[in-house]
């Protein structure tokens, strides 16, 4: 006999507050919350992994690349907010950049604090990479932030390899959080839990739209495999409303390794060129006048350098290359003694972050002072922390957000309150607020951490009612029970007409997502048909997701991993049709809408899906300035 | 496959319950095979390559070869991971080698006090605009709001 649910022990728990998720947003949530928690309100953080490498800073950073340094007035955040909403062709939610900035020096001065090796000058000042980007020496960036959090939460305060996969709403009061459910990886325990709030702190979404790398080097994401979209699922199925999902992020990176190119841009100062020597940059610089004013003011929007590379791409101008010969030759023709220690540095960022980068050019006998290596636009990445927008729509703050932005609870606002009531969201969950990176994610846990924990105080007499668990556990541990129905019937397991298994699944998300919906097959390029044809095929498969088979609790994980996947994919299609323009070319391209439309568009799209008729609502929300 | 295990080298954690590499993999790839007591990726095509089951491995039983997709054979990258700092051993396919060592940490593991040099909670505090290290951590400055608000 196979693993089936009947092998499952339920594990209730109560807790005051629910941290989902142990990255960098969770770790800032747990630190805060814990705080303000005092011995009278129970936190729980409950992650997927072991915190101490989990979330999409486990392998290391080279860089942290939120730091304002307002707090030693090195920057204002108006700056701040003009180089984030320009570098998103005009659109951010400029009051949750605001309110995250203010705190995101603190975050860094602690991670400095608690052991953070940052890089400083003679005087003792942090080395700049960019003007908003620091050095750090990171390889163990995300045990020193997770060795606070769960300092702070205590033993027993935190569960590790245990996977999230439902929220529940409250089955008396309408809209409101009331738990989740899951099950350990490790051991045949199913969880629910109760909570009176919960912050949602889990990560992007890899694997939705199909890597370069399709064999042994589909790991090989730029984004970690482990982030499924499980965030914008959880939230959106609820009813929480998304905002921006179309706007997804495609970085330009080292070929192959997707090794980081930032710091060989903005520190060792690099070129980019094509086969023919040209910087595509400058040859290509009339088309970023057609994204006019975004495209003519510096620094330029990520998007249309993308856009740029691509242009060079479509006419054959490949390969390209980031000339890290010539920007080497440079810095040993003004300072030869310097070289050591650009050497050291170059490798450090990769070392950091990317460690195959490195690999491969010990691999390919690439000396980087000597010959370049290619640089290539990867596969697209749901991320709401870096240059993509995408996640829940969240409320402000009434002090600092305009009150379009804010809503209340029983007559008080909560700031990172998605739409539904005491479901807080943080990091690559926030919607609309790019740009957070590693440091902004933790800072605005914190922020969410602090109101959530507000919440709860001003909400102490609810008590959370939850549907029946026995359902509930025979829904999640479904695949368990279909595969030990089903695999005697065929004489392999893996070809069998009752049932599909996560790996398979994976590839028919990935293959719909790359042909319809922009992904690299098509140079990123869709339209209304193309949408449309996805979203057909994205409803078989959430038809088909209720026959995933799984042999064992690895592959029940990744079940529910693709079933995040196909909501998370849904979402994305569905904003990226509700949108009619093209505002950012180099991320996507709407070839039946190819221009930008500021007029019209200049605005957040909305999403809603309404758990009780299974309808989605797309709405456009005016662009409220608060400069 | 990326991370592959080194049969002469693993021991298996000594027959622990949860070998070192399965407790930190953070996609759960890692497992232990019980009747050989060798640890093993069980799905190598979703290893990102992080490197963390390598750097942990008390044995040093684990090792990268680079993706068959894409990697000419014959390189190797190994870490050796020090509680402040970190050494890595670059080999090129050409034989050409580098070496690096890189600071990890400024201070003793297991020595965080997250809320030390901070004031005790105060609840009277819940609403106002500041964190708990805060305004220690912004070098004692107010927060500023947006000029729509001032």
């Amino acid at each position: 006999m196979g693993l089936t649910s009947a092998d499952f022990e339920v594990v209730e728990m109560d807790t005051d507050l629910l941290i989902i998720g142990g990255g960098m947003s969770a770790c800032g949530a747990a630190v805060e919350a814990k705080y303000w928690a005092g011995d009278d309100i129970k936190v729980l953080l409950v992650d997927k992994a072991a915190m101490e490498r989990s979330g999409a800073v486990a392998m290391g950073l080279s860089a942290i690349n939120t730091y304002p340094g307002w707090s030693k007035d090195e920057n204002t955040i108006e700056d701040y907010i003009k180089y984030v909403t320009q570098d998103l062709m005009g659109i951010s939610r400029e009051d949750l950049v605001w309110d995250m900035a203010t705190h995101v020096d603190g975050s860094v001065h602690l991670f400095e604090k608690w052991g953070l090796p940052i890089w400083k000058d003679a005087e003792g000042k942090y080395i700049h990479e960019g003007r908003w980007q620091i050095m750090i020496h990171g390889e163990s960036y995300k045990p020193i932030v997770a060795e606070a959090a769960k300092r702070a939460l205590g033993e027993g305060n935190y569960l590790e390899r245990v996977f999230i996969v439902k929220l529940l709403l409250d089955e008396n009061e309408p809209n409101r959080i009331a738990g989740a459910v899951g099950f350990s990886v490790r051991e045949n325990k199913f969880y629910v839990i109760k909570c009176n709030a919960a912050i949602v702190c889990t990560g992007g979404g890899v694997h939705i739209f199909r890597p370069r790398s399709v064999q042994e080097g589909l790991g090989r994401t730029w984004y970690p495999p482990w982030s499924t979209g499980s965030t914008y699922a959880m939230m959106g199925q609820v009813g929480a409303k998304l905002t921006q999902m179309e706007v997804i992020f495609v970085p330009a990176r080292f070929k192959d390794g997707y090794g980081p190119v930032g710091a060989w841009f903005l520190f060792f100062a690099a070129k980019a060129t094509n086969i023919d020597g040209e910087e595509y940059m400058i040859k290509n610089a009339p088309e970023f006048e057609k994204w006019a004013p975004y495209g003519t003011i510096k620094p330029l929007p990520t998007c249309l350098r993308n856009h740029a590379m691509m242009v060079d791409m479509r006419a054959g101008k490949g390969p390209l290359f980031v000339r890290t010969d010539v920007a080497m030759q440079e810095i040993i023709k003004k300072d030869p003694k310097r070289v050591k220690t650009v050497e050291s540095e170059a490798w450090e960022d990769f070392l950091d972050m990317t460690i195959t980068q490195a690999d491969i050019w010990c691999a390919y006998n690439v000396h980087p002072e000597k010959e370049p290596w290619e640089i290539m636009p990867a596969e697209p990445y749901f991320i709401g922390s870096h240059s993509g927008q995408g996640g829940a729509w969240c409320s402000g703050d009434a002090r600092i957000s305009p009150s379009e932005y804010c809503w209340d609870y029983k007559g008080v606002v909560y700031n990172r309150m998605t739409t539904v009531n005491g479901l807080f969201a943080a990091g690559d969950g926030c919607g609309g607020n790019p740009h957070k990176f590693s440091s902004g994610s933790h800072a605005e846990g914190r922020i969410a951490a602090k109101n959530a924990i507000k919440f709860i105080l001003n909400n102490r007499d609810f008590k959370p009612t939850i549907g029946d668990v026995q359902k509930l556990k025979e829904e999640v541990l479904r695949p368990l029970d279909t595969f030990e129905k089903y695999k005697g019937y065929t004489s392999v397991p893996d070809v069998n007409p009752n049932y599909i298994r996560p790996r398979q699944m994976l590839h028919r998300i990935m293959k719909c997502m790359d042909e319809y919906a922009g992904g690299v097959t098509t140079m990123y390029t869709t339209n209304k048909a193309m949408l449309e044809k996805a979203l057909q095929l994205l409803n078989f498969m959430k038809e088909d997701s209720e026959k995933l088979a799984a042999e064992s609790l690895h592959e029940l994980m990744r079940c529910w991993e693709n079933y995040h996947r196909i909501w998370t994919a849904e979402a994305h299609v569905r904003h990226k049709l509700f949108r009619e323009e093209t505002r950012w070319p180099g991320y996507y391209y709407r070839s039946d809408f190819p221009s930008m439309d500021d007029e019209n568009w200049r605005a957040f799209t909305v999403s809603q899906y309404d758990p009780a008729s299974g309808e989605w609502k797309m709405e456009k929300v005016p662009y409220i300035s608060i400069l | 496959m990326p991370s592959c295990v080194i049969w002469e080298k693993c021991d298996g954690c000594q027959k622990a319950e949860r070998t070192a590499c399965m407790y930190i993999c953070p996609n759960d790839l890692m497992v232990l095979d019980r009747e050989v007591m060798k640890a093993y990726n069980q799905e190598p095509d979703l290893c990102w390559e992080c490197y963390n089951c390598v750097k942990i491995c008390p044995q040093q039983a684990i090792v990268v070869r680079g993706y068959a997709d894409f990697m000419p054979l014959g390189s190797s990258v190994i870490p050796l991971r020090g509680t402040d700092s970190i050494m890595w051993t670059c080999k090129y396919r050409d034989g050409t080698m580098k070496r690096f060592k890189f600071a990890i940490r400024t201070t003793p593991e297991g020595s965080i006090e997250p809320y030390a040099g901070y004031p005790p909670m105060d609840r009277s505090k819940i609403d106002d605009l500041y964190l708990y290290s805060e305004p220690d951590t912004l070098m004692g400055k107010e927060i500023p709001l947006p000029p729509s608000k001032k």
